[in-house]
């Protein structure tokens, strides 16, 4: 064979199963192949499917200068490869070997280059060039792969703790209680306001109790967002009562001058309850024995 | 004893000493004023004791139809008339407490059921 | 469209409401920017001497917005700090039209000068 034709992709479709066996030697040997997370087996599956696509994604696009990773051809190179991220990731390997785990391809194929063109270093550095810049392309798609998958995570978490740490519910007959969790910004407390309103209204609640005792702080914010609240309780016609007012968020709150006229408050749940209570004309009493 | 007529479209109707008044639509500021003669007259005429005004109808509740309805429970109360707004939609409640404008002097209720029952027992 | 008189602020309402409508707005949404667009209408016909309201929608979604801009013919406003003060008025009501507009809309802009008179800008996203 004359060593001109000799190129990484033809060393690829040739000696497949050697640079197959060397790759999986090599990520062993880097520390990536994680057998405690994947077993050996599906990592060698997972390495034929990839290596398959891109020897044959490499016969029919090649890799000259006008390579271009985005090309259609190059379609199920990225399918595998995504596949495959997902796979690895979602069982906790980490980016950093998952980049390793693709990159550790490499010196197999350099070892073959290195020993089927052994004459000419030129030709020899030019493979050695397109072999990396595809490798890498594939490297970091597979990151890319995995920051999409952690931000679409990301969204969807926000959008499920926003209704999460704001859940109204209905108590008893005629009362509603919103327990707050964590930290109360803007639009949180705008969420908070809809969900409870809209819960008076679809319960016809006559008492609304928000709960505060697991909200970290208590700022100025904070407290006009719970007097906007009980405003916008009292003016649909329920009754707010604000409880789970810590003695030292009862200090913050005078000490911000922040006032609290016409709101009810009580120091826990259980007098807000029993608050709630006595407004719908109800009494909590001990069973005769 | 029962009465009915109509300001504006929006039907006032008197029952067991209770004004009702459910307002219908959008109303323009002269509408608003006419209402409000209306009810007033209503008022002194079958000497209700209880006025309750439904606006659970009403998608807008600007500065000049909130101080409307204050003004409206004030003139009850000269004529020994205790007035209570029903049916204030969500968007609404807090549409007017962004505007600073909490309708202190005005009584609530979540609808007419309740503001009636409120007025019977004299609570 | 023209402010001239109290029912041409219906108008102006139920046009903000199928504008608002138009571009998907929740309720609260909704609500918030007409009652602002009322606010500014009425401001329009009573301190000035009345003008026109338009409206336009704006941007693709996420930021589809719609713009109501009011322009007034009348004496502009002297003190404008004062005039967006809660509670501040020159006439006999509660002084929180303006300031209160200002809280409901997502972008709110005044320009006033005694020659050419008020003109107030409104902007609502949908969400």
């Amino acid at each position: 064979m004359n060593d001109q034709t000799i190129s990484f992709a033809t060393i690829i479709q040739e000696d497949f199963e050697q640079i197959l066996s060397a790759w999986l030697r090599n990520q062993a040997i880097e520390g990536v192949k994680r057998t405690d997370l994947v077993s050996p087996r599906e990592t060698e599956a997972q390495s034929r499917e990839l290596l398959a696509a891109l020897s044959r994604a490499l016969k029919t696009a090649g890799i000259g200068d006008d390579f271009n990773f985005s090309n259609p051809a190059w379609d199920p190179v990225r399918e595998a490869l995504e596949q495959i991220t997902d796979s690895r990731t979602q069982r906790g390997v980490s980016p950093t070997e998952m980049f390793w785990f693709i990159a550790s391809i490499k010196q197999g194929i350099f070892e073959r280059l290195k020993n089927t063109v052994p004459d000419n270093s030129n030709h020899l550095i030019d493979e050695v060039w397109n072999a990396t810049r595809l490798i890498n392309q594939l490297a970091l798609y597979a990151i890319d792969t995995f920051v999409q998958k952690r931000e679409a995570i990301i969204e969807r978490q926000q959008s499920e703790m926003t209704e999460v740490s704001a859940p109204v519910v209905k108590v008893w007959d005629r009362i509603v209680t919103v327990p707050l969790l964590g930290t109360l910004d803007s639009f949180r407390a705008q969420t908070v306001m809809e969900n409870l309103l809209e819960a008076i209204v679809q319960r016809e609640a006559q008492v609304a109790i928000i709960d505060i005792t697991g909200v970290a702080t208590v700022d100025t914010m904070v407290a006009q967002h719970l007097l906007k609240t009980a405003a916008a309780v009292r003016l649909m016609g329920a009754d707010c009562v604000i409880c789970g007012i810590s003695p030292k968020i009862a200090q913050t709150i005078v000490h911000l001058g922040v006032d609290l006229p016409n709101v009810t408050t009580r120091a826990d749940l259980q007098s807000g309850l029993a608050y709630a209570y006595e407004r719908i004309g109800l009494r909590v009493v001990a069973m005769k024995d | 004893m029962e009465s009915h007529s109509t300001s504006g479209g929006s039907p006032i109707v008197t029952i067991t000493g209770c004004v009702i008044v459910a307002i219908r639509d959008d109303l323009d500021d002269r509408s608003v004023m006419v209402l409000q003669d209306h009810l007033v007259d209503e008022i002194a005429r079958t000497g209700a004791t209880g006025v309750i005004i439904d606006i659970s109808s009403l998608e807008i509740v600007d500065t000049f139809a909130g101080r409307m309805l204050g003004a409206m429970a004030e003139m009850s109360k000269m004529l020994n008339a205790r007035t209570i707004v029903v049916g204030m939609r969500p968007a609404v409640a807090m549409t007017l407490v962004e505007l600073g404008m909490t309708l202190q002097g005005v009584e609530t209720a979540l609808n007419a059921d309740r503001a009636m029952a409120l007025i019977k027992a004299g609570r | 469209m023209t402010l001239a008189r109290s029912s041409d602020i219906v108008f102006a309402r139920e046009t903000a409401m199928k504008a608002m409508a138009k571009i998907g707005a929740s309720a609260v949404k909704r609500t918030k920017f007409v009652t602002a667009v009322s606010e500014i209408a009425r401001n329009a016909i009573i301190y000035g001497g009345g003008g026109a309201i338009s409206f336009r929608i704006e941007g693709v979604a996420p930021t589809i917005r719609v713009v109501a801009e009011c322009k007034d013919g009348g004496p502009g406003i002297a003190d404008m700090d004062l005039a967006l003060k809660d509670g501040y008025t020159t006439g006999s009501g509660l002084g929180l039209g303006l300031s209160g507009a200002r809280r409901l809309v997502d972008r709110f802009n005044i320009v006033s000068s005694s020659k050419t008179g008020t003109t107030v800008t409104l902007e609502s996203y949908a969400r």
